[in-house]
């Protein structure tokens, strides 16, 4: 009994003291809404040394860079402050220092998806509009650095989807170009799983582990058949028949065995694997492969046998989904000045030209895609630049983490057949526009 | 019911002893029963050790392969590759320096954590104070509050104290966890202890002091020990308030600096070397305790007989 | 059922051995009588700095989220664009909204998950952790080598073990290819559980195990020596001995395996993934809303999850350890202990 009594004691008195304290701070908080003056826009001023925050760049390109600017500008150093490899960590960690108004972080390498909510929370800086020389970069990188017609990050690099197939066995058989669309694809497959070498092959792999992953793959699905996620003014537009039939070409390539089973667990590396191991004969993907895949040590089994194109649509080829980062500046940072300059150097073309020896990374310049010493060293280059020109950005909204999160679910519960697609989509475009209102 | 009452029963009455033992067929049962029985644990043994063992197994396995065939299943790393283990020492990721740096946190909140523990367990199990219940129940609630929650008033905290990048920022926080634990199994340890043997020792003439330092704290001792394993290696592989608190490389501690590997682009994960740093930090932390083990607990032991 | 007290009546307690008990009986009462006031400074001095370090860290965020709890941010945008400043105090809103529509559907699906891991992991690692204390505390050669190894799976950062488990339940992981099975661990279903099991239970029974061997380590030799004197078996000695004298020690590594495993977060997440319905737990859930920048249902979850789990330590010490605590007077337990004695010697008389 007596140890009963001291338990609920201890207890209570320690609710007791913590909500008291806890109303004391509420007394005091004095946190209610005001709304602060507009911010005119900001003046880039104060030079000295400053911190470029980034995950790490495993090539050194980035370190390459940064030493040379640091070379020109003894007075304004750069330092690298590395953000751990996983982006969720990488965001937890700049947002944080946000909220302290930490004055550490001053240069910003953001995932372009976090672009609008970076910009909308004023955790960085709107960027004067003739500092970055964007008419010769990729108008869609540009774009997704844009946040209602502003520029807020300076793009450093892009990513688009690329389509994977086996070359050798589409010759074998007797196909004599690439399919364009998902019906096309389906007729080659249907003849090159026929083929004695083809046994225990699936047709096609993307990613569809409940990720980022299936947020881009579900949005190339709907866009490729005509479809948006959102619409030009940010409102969500999934409960159309576009999209419908968008997540039926998932759905049904799941439910057809076009797809491997596993697939539902796919992220990035394991559809490399898949397509690497010759398990698929096509493969929805990043560049980021093409070397790995070509590795003539042994370890690819598909070196010299694959080709590169566009990812196929419903009428012509598809969309691909824009991936890639920017550079921004942080507003907390008291050295602007230097921080711009620094932005304007690092995404140079002569910058991005030189990162190119060492870095695999698609550069933001299209004319790099067309430099004839590039190409002879990624011939992929001219189909991705294709890709990139008619990319389409992940729906630019401030909630993305909501946004994704609610397509994700979605997508994955008509993957798994949890709900059919009429009722995921109807669902989904509910939950979206809950979250648009806001 | 305490050690006393047993070491009461230890004493017992001596002519028991010899009744026990006197008939040599049941002792020749008895010796059957025992061998099929040590056959039994000894598979019992090497199933658990199994259990424990060949997940890390697994990992060596995998820190042993090329970056190209990281996926492989064979038992074997075929070819055999240390190209894991180079990289994870490549000067950029001050690897070195970070395992120097984990120790540093790690060794202070053990013995902070120790030192602080013994007291309040000593407090807690042998004097007569008021709200002994709630002191304990405080104490014990601060291992009741998600980690995940703690780190961005903390951030704000110390940083207003300008405590980013120092040790006490890891060492302080390290201390919620293991200071609970630490007083909780220490005054379970101390509480069962018997009171008599102090209470002979400080008859005997030792102050009470003494008799804390060289009747208590020897029996105690595999709970000290214990203890310290366990703070020590949770602190060791703290990781959340790590990230948050350090940004300068040559502060951070191994498990900071393991995130930050990266692989060969953003969409492949640096596997191999993520286990190639596991197997670096976790196998001197075991063979530590199986050099040390014998040698502390017999130093905290020594005195103990006196 | 005997208990060690049991044994030791049938031992036969020697007269003279009781009377030296009773013997100090005098001076307990005279130390009892009434709380010396320089006992309670001594605590005091003791206690304070293992008070104020706890204080330090964790009484600024616990304050700090139950304030945060109480506002909400007004999630609008101004004509720029722009996320308006200021949170605005919406009482227990956020309390309320945890358990109605579709957040409460989360909330329940994420208690229960919460719930069911604990409550198999902890059953599980017990068991587990018994045995490897058994197997440890045993005499044989290589005792050491086998107590280092058991230590191995704790001592692997949480972070690389998610990893590590993340490999082998791939789908063409080496789990599948040992067991010739094609089971999804890492998609939505009852195999990510039992992933998530595995992987836990292997990480941590390490923690039961040592502390309970350190529990089995301070029981003296004599005690299990008379015990088999008295025909007493393995298995007697394990029900009468063993386990009454590491019960306490045990109630403590338990209490603290359950308290980490309701705040479960790592491992389901590096190991499945976030935002699984089959895996997610209370703190993911607190993760995940602070993640999407709602911080004030982010901290009712964490203030919510905080209470459960306070429930859940106060229920346990009182259902199963009186001594858990150590709530008890030395002098009521000293006052008790005799009276059970007598108790029990009336009883056999």
């Amino acid at each position: 009994m007596r140890q009963r009594r001291h338990t609920w004691q201890t207890l209570i008195t320690t609710t007791a003291l913590v909500t008291a304290a806890a109303v004391g701070l509420t007394a005091c908080g004095g946190s209610s809404a005001e709304p602060k003056a507009a911010q005119s826009a900001p003046a880039f001023e104060g030079k000295g040394p400053i911190n470029y925050v980034s995950s790490r760049d495993a090539s050194g390109a980035a370190n390459k860079s940064i030493e040379e600017w640091n070379a020109a500008h003894p007075e304004e150093k750069v330092t690298f402050i590395e953000l751990p490899d996983s982006a969720d960590q990488q965001r937890q960690q700049l947002i944080q220092n946000a909220q302290i108004k930490s004055d550490t972080f001053s240069v910003l390498n953001l995932d372009v998806v976090w672009n609008s909510e970076f910009a909308a929370n004023k955790w960085v800086l709107p960027l004067p509009e003739d500092a970055i020389s964007t008419d010769k970069m990729i108008p869609a990188t540009v774009d997704a650095a844009k946040y209602r017609d502003t520029l807020y990050g300076a793009p450093y690099y892009t990513d688009g989807a690329l389509f994977y197939f086996r070359q050798d066995l589409l010759t074998a058989a007797g196909i004599a170009a690439p399919p364009k669309t998902w019906d096309e694809m389906k007729a080659a497959c249907e003849k090159v799983l026929a083929l004695p070498d083809a046994a225990g092959m699936s047709c096609y792999a993307g990613q569809f582990d409940k990720n980022e992953a299936l947020t881009v793959n579900f949005s190339e699905a709907v866009a490729s058949a005509g479809g948006t996620v959102v619409d030009a003014e940010g409102k969500p537009t999934v409960d159309t028949p576009e999209a419908k039939e968008g997540l039926n070409l998932l759905v049904d390539g799941f439910k057809e065995g076009l797809f491997p089973s596993d697939a539902i667990t796919y992220l990035e590396e394991q559809g490399r694997r898949a397509f690497q191991d010759g398990k698929v004969v096509f493969l929805r993907n990043w560049p980021f492969l093409y070397s790995s895949l070509s590795a003539t040590d042994g370890s690819s089994k598909v070196a010299g046998k694959f080709g590169i194109t566009s990812i196929p649509g419903t009428d012509s080829t598809g969309v691909s989904t824009l991936g890639g980062r920017n550079l921004a500046v942080s507003p907390f940072t008291p050295n602007k000045a230097t921080a711009l300059e620094f932005i304007k150097f690092f995404t140079s073309e002569e910058q991005a030209r030189k990162r190119l020896e060492l870095s695999s990374r698609a550069p933001a310049y299209a004319a790099l895609y067309e430099d004839p010493a590039v190409v002879a060293k990624r011939p992929f280059f001219p189909t991705l630049l294709e890709s990139l020109e008619n990319a389409q950005p992940r729906p630019k909204v401030v909630q993305y983490g909501a946004t994704t999160k609610a397509i994700q679910e979605e997508a994955y519960a008509a993957l798994t057949g949890e709900k059919d697609t009429d009722s995921a989509l109807k669902d989904m475009q509910a939950k979206l526009e809950e979250l648009s209102a806001k | 019911m305490t050690i006393t009452d047993l070491r009461g029963l230890a004493a017992s009455d001596p002519s028991k002893r010899g009744s026990g033992s006197g008939d040599s067929d049941a002792l020749l049962h008895t010796k059957q029963k025992r061998t099929w029985r040590s056959y039994s644990v000894y598979a019992g043994l090497a199933l658990i050790f199994v259990y424990c063992l060949a997940p890390f197994y697994w990992m060596i396995v995998s820190s042993l392969r090329r970056t190209a065939d990281i996926f492989d299943n064979t038992l074997l790393p075929a070819p055999f590759s240390l190209e894991n283990y180079a990289k994870v020492f490549d000067g950029s990721t001050m690897f070195g320096q970070a395992l120097l740096n984990s120790l540093i946190v790690a060794g202070v909140t053990t013995v902070a954590a120790l030192v602080l523990g013994i007291f309040a367990a000593y407090a807690i199990s042998r004097l007569n104070f008021r709200f002994k219940s709630v002191i304990l129940g405080v104490i014990i609630a601060t291992s009741m509050f998600p980690g995940i929650s703690v780190v961005v008033p903390l951030l704000r905290f110390f940083t207003d104290l300008g405590w980013i990048n120092t040790y006490q920022a890891m060492i302080i926080p390290n201390l919620s966890f293991a200071i609970p634990l630490a007083v909780w199994n220490l005054t379970t340890f101390m509480k069962q202890l018997p009171f008599d043997l102090e209470e002979a020792a400080m008859i005997d003439g030792c102050t009470k002091w003494q008799a804390f330092r060289k009747v208590l704290l020897p029996l105690a001792a595999p709970g000290v020990f214990t203890t310290a394993i366990l703070t020590f290696i949770h602190s060791w592989n703290e990781f959340i308030i790590a990230l948050s608190m350090i940004n300068d490389p040559a502060v951070q501690t191994a498990t900071v600096a393991i995130s930050k590997f990266t692989g060969a682009t953003e969409f492949q994960a640096p596997f191999g070397e993520q286990m190639a740093a596991g197997v670096i930090v976790t196998v001197p932390l075991v063979i530590m305790v199986l050099v040390f083990q014998r040698r502390i607990v017999e130093g905290l032991t020594a005195g103990a007989g006196k | 059922m005997t208990t060690a007290a049991n044994l030791d009546h049938k031992a036969g307690s020697p007269p003279g051995r009781s009377s030296g008990k009773h013997g100090s009986a005098p001076k307990t009462a005279t130390k009892n009588a009434g709380r010396t006031p320089g006992e309670g400074r001594m605590a005091a001095l003791l206690l304070s700095p293992t008070l104020l370090v706890l204080a330090l860290v964790i009484a600024y965020p616990l304050i700090s989220a139950i304030h945060q709890s109480l506002y909400r941010a007004q999630s609008g945008l101004d004509a720029d664009g722009f996320v308006t400043e200021g949170e605005a105090f919406v009482g227990l809103a956020n309390y309320s909204d945890l358990f109605v529509g579709e957040s409460g559907q989360r909330f329940l699906n994420a208690f229960g998950n919460t719930t069911f891991f604990t409550v198999t992991t902890v059953l599980l690692e017990t068991i587990l952790g018994l045995a490897l204390a058994l197997a440890m505390n045993r005499a044989f050669k290589g005792r050491s080598f086998l107590r280092a190894s058991i230590l191995v799976p704790w001592a692997v950062p949480t972070a690389v073990s998610g990893l590590l488990w993340r490999w082998i339940f791939q789908s063409d992981g080496i789990a599948n290819s040992l067991l010739g099975s094609e089971i999804l661990w890492t998609a939505e279903g009852t195999a990510s559980k039992v992933a998530v099991i595995v992987a836990e239970v292997w990480k941590t029974a390490p923690f039961i195990g040592l502390l309970v061997l350190a529990g089995m380590q301070i029981i003296p030799e004599e005690v299990y020596e008379a015990a088999k004197i008295d025909g007493a078996g393995w298995w007697r000695q394990l029900g009468s001995i063993t386990l009454p004298l590491v019960k306490p020690t045990l109630l403590v590594a338990v209490l603290f395996r359950m308290l980490d495993a309701l705040r479960m977060f790592d491992l389901p997440f590096v190991l499945i993934g976030p935002g699984k319905e089959s895996v997610e737990t209370l703190s993911m859930l607190a993760w995940d809303e602070s993640n999407q920048l709602r911080y004030g249902s982010a901290s009712a979850f964490a203030v919510v999850l905080f209470l459960y789990v306070a429930a859940v330590a106060i229920v346990f010490v009182k259902v199963l350890g009186a001594d858990v605590t150590g709530a008890r007077q030395l002098g009521a337990k000293r006052r008790e202990r005799k009276a059970n004695r007598t108790q029990k010697a009336e009883a056999t008389r």
